[in-house]
């Protein structure tokens, strides 16, 4: 297991220069997005991206639209919500819409940090079992 | 001043109802009562006059004819018998005889009376035979004249009679052939005349003297019926129908016809208020119903218009009561939409702050600092920023939730679904106070047609509270849905804790918005009163219960549509 590649998208670019800053001191590879479609561009550019931590509220594209492209183009990433405000609702829907957690704005950074380590994890583990079934089948039609 | 002013509103609203009612009332009723009894009174009247108008022409025929017989009896008896025949007391006594057998005792005698007055034969009671008639009333008239009836009179016997009498000429003599008639007999046709309870008839000559025997006439006065004989001669031989008060100032309905050639009249006397009775029967009964009826209205309007005014005056008092609310509401509303925009705008900052901070915090850690003579200090500020930090969290956290306006509109659900998705929501914080939150659900639950936001607010709502109240002992909540056995067609949700309970004090106001027994700033006294309010909304019911130290248990009442 490898160290987890972050990628940050909000709105706030202090907030994103900050929380970068100490992710990446804490040893982790982080890339930023400034909205949902730099998102999405960069994801298309990098596919090496395993967790990706994004505000809700956000100008044009918002979290839930974003999500829902992210998860529609790259189904294995793992999107940890994050909100400013954490209404039941939006957080219900986004985890309905596949996201691994939500957490709440401003947040603990160690809390972030562990849940960021439970979706690398969980997502590793997903490609391991993606990995092994690739390997099964290639093993059942090479007839070993 | 302003009740004062209310209360005088209320009073002259009263009034007027009364008065509309009364007046509306009455005005139909009063009318109705005055057109009958108008239309009866005028039909009545006629009804009376044409009774005793056509009774009075029956017996005035009758008596004319009467009368006549008995004139054309004796004519007879002179124009078929010569005076010599006639002039015999024998014959005269037979023929007496024998229209007594025909007439009964109507003809008392017969006689003949010569030009000069002397009677030269005579049949009959009182032997008159040469009585002398020549300074008779009668015979002075009757001379004059071919037939004649005179007037009763008591004549020499001192007896109540009148006279027929038909005059012969005979060897250029002329002779008279006179009969009595019986008086009695003649009065009996008119005596036997009676109407209703005070109506009588008599008969009356030019003189104004009774003919006949009134059954209840003092003397009248000349002057009333001289009035009789002028309006009868005018009205020409009808019957003449008018009031007059007598004598004795009582007013009398007279119906008058004239006899006997215009000579005598005949009078039928009532007292108007006999004549009328039925008429003031029914004026006192119609008085009555009037009374009593009007009685009736003023007392409905008095009662019936004091209700409705205090009605008015309770829906005016609701609907201040609920303008206040509303303007309460409004202002809340937009209070809160304030403090969204607030809690929104300064939650980013805060962020960035805390973040910032958390950097300061990282670099510190680093070598260089780590010496520094005030490294204590800094990390103990940038504790402090982080405390001060989370806490603008929260409030903007409140803020936010205070014033969330929840999706309404309506959808087909599956409760259970619901309580799932509260259920997972809230484990994380459960596991935190040290409670295990455990499901009971029944798998054929209908879909119901509810907000799902409100009920998912009013499950949170009720799982937050079991957590607050068991933070510090821990503990298990239980959520339950089945189909009510208590309730017909009603889901049945429950949420059970075995936390402390709720002291009975509090259980009854547990609903009232703004009651919380959390310390200041931890609660809002809300969660419960909107619970009730969207249940309520819902057509549905909330109830509690709670022992002390055994737990608290809510159970929720959804209704089933069709």
């Amino acid at each position: 297991m490898t160290t987890p590649y972050i990628m940050l998208v909000d709105d706030e670019v202090p907030f994103v220069e900050t929380m970068s800053k100490r992710l990446v001191k804490r040893g982790l590879k982080v890339i930023a997005a400034d909205s949902g479609n730099d998102a999405l561009v960069k994801l298309d550019q990098d596919s090496k991206v395993d967790v990706i931590i994004l505000d809700v509220k956000m100008p044009g594209m918002d979290g839930i639209e974003t999500l829902q492209e992210i998860k529609k183009r790259h189904p294995i990433k793992e999107v940890i919500m994050l909100t400013g405000h954490a209404t039941v609702e939006t957080a219900i829907e986004g985890m309905k819409l596949g996201a691994f957690d939500y957490l709440m704005k401003p947040c603990d950074l160690d809390i972030l940090m562990s849940k960021v380590q439970e979706a690398f994890k969980k997502k590793h583990e997903h490609e391991s079992k993606i990995d092994k079934a690739r390997i099964d089948k290639l093993v059942l039609t090479r007839g070993y | 001043m302003n009740k004062d002013k209310h209360k005088k509103y209320y009073q002259s609203l009263t009034r007027n109802m009364i008065l509309t009612a009364i007046i509306v009332s009455f005005t139909p009723m009063l009318l109705v009562i005055c057109i009958l009894l108008q239309q009866f009174r005028v039909s009545y009247h006629e009804k009376t006059y044409a009774h005793l108008s056509e009774l009075v022409q029956k017996h005035k025929q009758n008596i004319d004819s009467f009368l006549n017989e008995k004139l054309a009896n004796i004519r007879f008896l002179a124009v078929n018998n010569s005076l010599e025949t006639l002039n015999d007391n024998e014959f005269l006594q037979e023929k007496l005889s024998t229209l007594r057998r025909d007439y009964g005792n109507v003809f008392v005698d017969l006689g003949i009376v010569d030009e000069k007055g002397v009677q030269l034969a005579y049949a009959g009671p009182y032997g008159l035979e040469n009585a002398e008639y020549s300074d008779a009333d009668w015979f002075k008239k009757a001379r004059r004249i071919d037939s004649f009836i005179s007037d009763v009179f008591l004549g020499l016997r001192g007896y109540p009679h009148f006279i027929v009498a038909v005059k012969k000429n005979e060897a250029g003599r002329d002779f008279l052939v006179r009969a009595t008639i019986d008086f009695m007999a003649f009065n009996s046709l008119v005596q036997n005349l009676r109407v209703g309870k005070t109506g009588y008839a008599f008969i009356l000559n030019r003189e104004g003297a009774f003919q006949t025997n009134p059954a209840m006439e003092y003397q009248p006065s000349h002057r009333g019926y001289e009035f009789f004989w002028t309006a009868v001669e005018k009205t020409k031989n009808k019957i003449l129908i008018t009031r007059w008060q007598d004598d004795v100032g009582m007013e009398n309905l007279y119906a008058v016809g004239s006899l006997k050639d215009g000579q005598w009249l005949l009078i039928v006397k009532q007292l108007t208020a006999d004549a009328f009775s039925d008429l003031k029967r029914m004026f006192n009964i119609a008085v009555i119903i009037f009374l009593i009826g009007g009685l009736g209205i003023v007392v409905m309007a008095f009662y019936t218009s004091r209700r409705m005014v205090r009605r008015i005056r309770r829906a005016d008092q609701d609907k201040e009561n609920m303008n206040e609310q509303i303007i309460e509401t409004g202002k809340m509303a937009s209070i809160g939409e304030l403090a969204a925009g607030i809690a929104h705008e300064i939650n980013n900052p805060v962020a960035i702050m805390v973040e910032e901070a958390g950097w300061i915090g990282d670099l510190l850690e680093e070598e260089e600092f780590a010496q520094g003579e005030n490294l204590e200090e800094f990390n103990r500020a940038l504790k402090q920023i982080n405390t001060q930090g989370k806490r603008c969290k929260e409030i903007t956290h409140k803020l936010l939730s205070f014033a969330r306006k929840t999706d309404a509109t309506l959808k087909d659900v599956q409760l259970n679904d619901i309580v799932t998705e509260i259920v997972s929501l809230s484990a994380q914080m459960a596991k935190y106070n040290k409670v295990s939150i455990e499901t009971q659900l029944q798998k054929t639950l209908p879909y119901i047609t509810i907000s799902p936001s409100e009920m998912q607010q009013v499950l949170l709502n009720l799982i937050n509270n079991a957590l607050d109240a068991m933070e510090k002992t821990g503990g298990t909540i239980q959520v339950s849905t089945k189909i009510s056995e208590v309730e017909a067609e009603h889901i049945v949700i429950i949420v059970e804790d075995d936390g402390p309970g709720i002291p009975e004090a509090n259980l009854l106001r547990i609903f009232d918005p703004f009651f919380t027994t959390k310390p200041v700033g931890k609660g809002t006294g809300l969660g419960l009163s909107i619970c009730y309010g969207i249940i309520n909304k819902m057509g549905g019911k909330i109830d509690v219960h709670s022992t002390i130290g055994k737990g608290t248990r809510f159970r929720i009442w959804i209704p089933i549509q069709k």
